[in-house]
């Protein structure tokens, strides 16, 4: 019992040494039960992250690291900082086998209800990876695709954020941060939109934007978000007028 | 004989299938004075052109493209280029998308080619520039920047520029905003609130206003007093419902069915906003002068309030914004 308040305390610490903004998701109540009850659905969740889940799913530390910063070179990508709400939402997805990666799929299949809720909690109290640098200079054409759109695609950053990194409060939980994900991750989310093979997500946005890119467009925009400073690089204020 | 016809333009793809469709069903002829039946007529008409803009790429690196360049900045970020003669936090893009370039969305290369043309609303014959004052002074909420000011040449050097090619006088695929059929049901609030609560109010804000980014402007108030006044062509549900119809919500234009487009465009137009320019110091006789057509929602007793009080803000540049904008804009 010690060990886990002198972890949350930790981790609170943590979030608040490193954190530039606060993030929506990291709103501490000041009701005491409610922060003992949130204190064991993260060790719940950091006991799935560390040794996996009791019913066999696989630690989640492995491919997306302890703190859930992501492998960049294996394409895995970052949890660490994503909405609670998107979080929960993709891991429903894999657990229904509507999103399609086998691994996710059969990790999903393993996790329960509020084993999701807690897990989706924890990642996203975590200050995301500062980004490592681009390894390819992404092409001119991603750019404009991002910051400008073409067509029917609108700019991407319209309803990912400027840089890509979320408009945060209630409209994260719709549309989730791009920055420095890796860039074969973004590109395999983009392909899957175009094939189908990915829910169309909250009101079919991103779907019907998907389904517009060309497999050009696809390549320049996932370099250029890839090589993009994440959220704890840069804070964004976002005002309701 | 002239069929109402459904113009569903809701992709670029589709383009193809909608001429094809048109061409079956009206009467030649591009009528100069627009009326709603006019409208339709001339939307289905059987001698479309189809034309596409040059790629912004292609803009040249001389002292010609530098003024196409300084139109389009213009286009995408109005208040920041043009502070003196806009007054609310839309920019021209807002309402013709991916910089007046998309058809569907009332773009430039289009418009470019039909002017100079008669207008109802100003009982004369416009040219083009005299149209880009009339989408400041009421689209903008602004101010008519002067003819041969520099605002306005950026502009038609721009719009000159996209329309490079195209036959001049000619109907052109995509322009203007899709034409839909009146709806078999009316118009409704309730279920124009249901559709909005449901498509729009993720970026539109459920209270209409709006997103604010780093203190600019991100997702457009789509009524209240740093929208669009009750002058702009947006407060007639026939253009607000074809435009939404074919491009809202943003990047899933054509997914609503008519009847939505139609009832939502009633609820955003169902609420108060900016007074007209033209006011004649009653609501009634504003009314009667200026908006006594079918489409109109000003002067008209909607959920139970009588619109057209406007909201207290005309014509003015700063302080238009939000008030909690970090940094006031267009100062
Ligand atoms: C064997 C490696 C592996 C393990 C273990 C693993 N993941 Fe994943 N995860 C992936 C891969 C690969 C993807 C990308 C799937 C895709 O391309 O759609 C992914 C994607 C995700 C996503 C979607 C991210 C987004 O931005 O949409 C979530 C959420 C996620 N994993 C959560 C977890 C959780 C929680 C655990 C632990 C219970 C876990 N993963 C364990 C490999 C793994
Ligand atoms: C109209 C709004 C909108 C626009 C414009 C948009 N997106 Fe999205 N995007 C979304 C939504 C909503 C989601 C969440 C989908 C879900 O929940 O599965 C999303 C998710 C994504 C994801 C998945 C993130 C992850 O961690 O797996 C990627 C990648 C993405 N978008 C890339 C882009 C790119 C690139 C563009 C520009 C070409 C773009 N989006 C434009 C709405 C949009
Ligand atoms: C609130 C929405 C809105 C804004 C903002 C707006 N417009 Fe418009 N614009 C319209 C509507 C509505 C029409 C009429 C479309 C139709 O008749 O189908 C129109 C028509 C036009 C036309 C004539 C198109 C044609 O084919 O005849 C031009 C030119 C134009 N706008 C330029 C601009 C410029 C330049 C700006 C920025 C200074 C601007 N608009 C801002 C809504 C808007
Ligand atoms: C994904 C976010 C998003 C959604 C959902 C959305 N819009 Fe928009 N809307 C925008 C953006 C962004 C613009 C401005 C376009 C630009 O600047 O490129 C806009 C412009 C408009 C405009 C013209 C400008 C203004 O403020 O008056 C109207 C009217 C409008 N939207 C109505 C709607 C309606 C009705 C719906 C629901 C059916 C809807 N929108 C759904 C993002 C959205």
């Amino acid at each position: 019992m010690r060990s886990m308040l002198a972890f949350a305390v930790g981790l609170l610490l943590g979030v608040a040494a490193h954190a530039a903004v606060p993030l929506q998701a990291s709103k501490v109540s000041v009701s005491e039960a409610g922060q003992l009850e949130r204190d064991a659905q993260i060790e719940l969740a950091r006991q799935i992250v560390m040794h996996g889940s009791p019913q066999g799913a696989h630690s989640c530390a492995t491919c997306h690291g302890e703190e859930g910063q992501g492998k960049t070179k294996a394409a895995f990508p970052h949890l660490a900082g994503l909405p609670a709400p998107y979080l929960i939402r993709q891991l429903r997805h894999f657990n229904q086998m509507a999103r399609d990666n086998p691994s996710m799929q059969a990790i999903a299949h393993n996790l329960s209800e509020s084993q999701i809720v807690a897990l989706a909690a924890y990642f996203s109290r975590l200050v995301p990876p500062p980004v490592m640098g681009a390894t390819v200079h992404p092409p001119a054409l991603g750019e404009q695709l991002a910051l400008h759109g073409s067509g029917a695609v609108p700019a991407c950053v319209t309803c990912h954020g400027p840089g890509g990194r979320g408009l945060g409060g209630a409209l994260s939980a719709a549309f989730p941060p791009i920055a420095g994900q890796p860039a074969v991750y973004l590109e395999r989310q983009l392909v899957a939109w175009r094939n189908d093979k990915r829910p169309v997500g909250p009101d079919g946005l991103m779907g019907a934007v998907g389904k517009h890119l060309t497999v050009e467009q696809i390549r320049a925009v996932s370099l250029y978000f890839a090589a993009q400073p994440t959220l704890s690089n840069v804070p964004t204020a976002v005002v309701r007028p | 004989m002239t069929r109402p016809c459904t113009l569903h333009l809701s992709r670029i793809a589709g383009l193809a299938a909608a001429i094809v469709v048109l061409a079956g069903c009206g009467r030649p002829g591009v009528p100069k004075q627009e009326t709603a039946a006019s409208r339709n007529e001339r939307a289905a008409s059987p001698h479309l052109v189809v034309f596409a803009p040059p790629p912004l790429s292609e803009i040249p690196d001389d002292a010609f493209g530098a003024e196409v360049r300084h139109g389009e900045a213009l286009f995408r970020n109005t208040l920041a280029n043009a502070p003196q003669y806009v007054g609310n936090s839309l920019t021209c893009q807002s309402c013709h998308l991916d910089a007046g370039r998309l058809a569907g969305s009332a773009p430039m290369w289009a418009a470019w080619v039909s002017y100079p043309a008669y207008r109802s609303k100003d009982r004369r014959v416009d040219t083009f520039a005299a149209r880009l004052q009339g989408c400041f002074r009421y689209s903008m909420n602004g101010k008519p920047p002067p003819l041969g000011s520099p605002v306005l040449v950026a502009l038609e050097a721009y719009s000159y520029w996209m329309a490079k090619g195209a036959p001049t006088g000619a109907l052109l695929a995509g322009a203007r905003y899709p034409v839909l059929p009146r709806p078999a049901q009316g118009w409704n609030y309730a279920r124009g609130k249901t559709v909005y609560e449901q498509h729009c109010a993720l970026c539109h804000s459920p209270d209409g206003q709006g997103l604010l980014v780093d203190g600019k402007p991100w997702f457009p108030p789509v009524w209240g007093s740093r929208s669009y006044n009750w002058g702009a062509g947006m407060a007639r549900l026939d253009l607000a419902a074809g435009f939404i119809k074919g491009n809202m919500p943003l990047g899933n234009g054509g997914s609503l069915t008519d009847q939505q487009a139609w009832d939502v465009a009633y609820y955003i137009d169902g609420h108060e906003r900016p007074q007209d320019p033209r006011y004649l110091g009653s609501i009634l006789a504003t009314r009667e002068a200026f908006h006594a057509g079918p489409f109109d929602t000003y002067g008209r007793s909607v959920d139970g309030r009588l619109l057209g009080a406007g909201t207290g803000t005309t014509g003015t540049t700063t302080g238009a914004h939000g008030k909690r904008a970090t940094k006031p804009a267009g100062t």
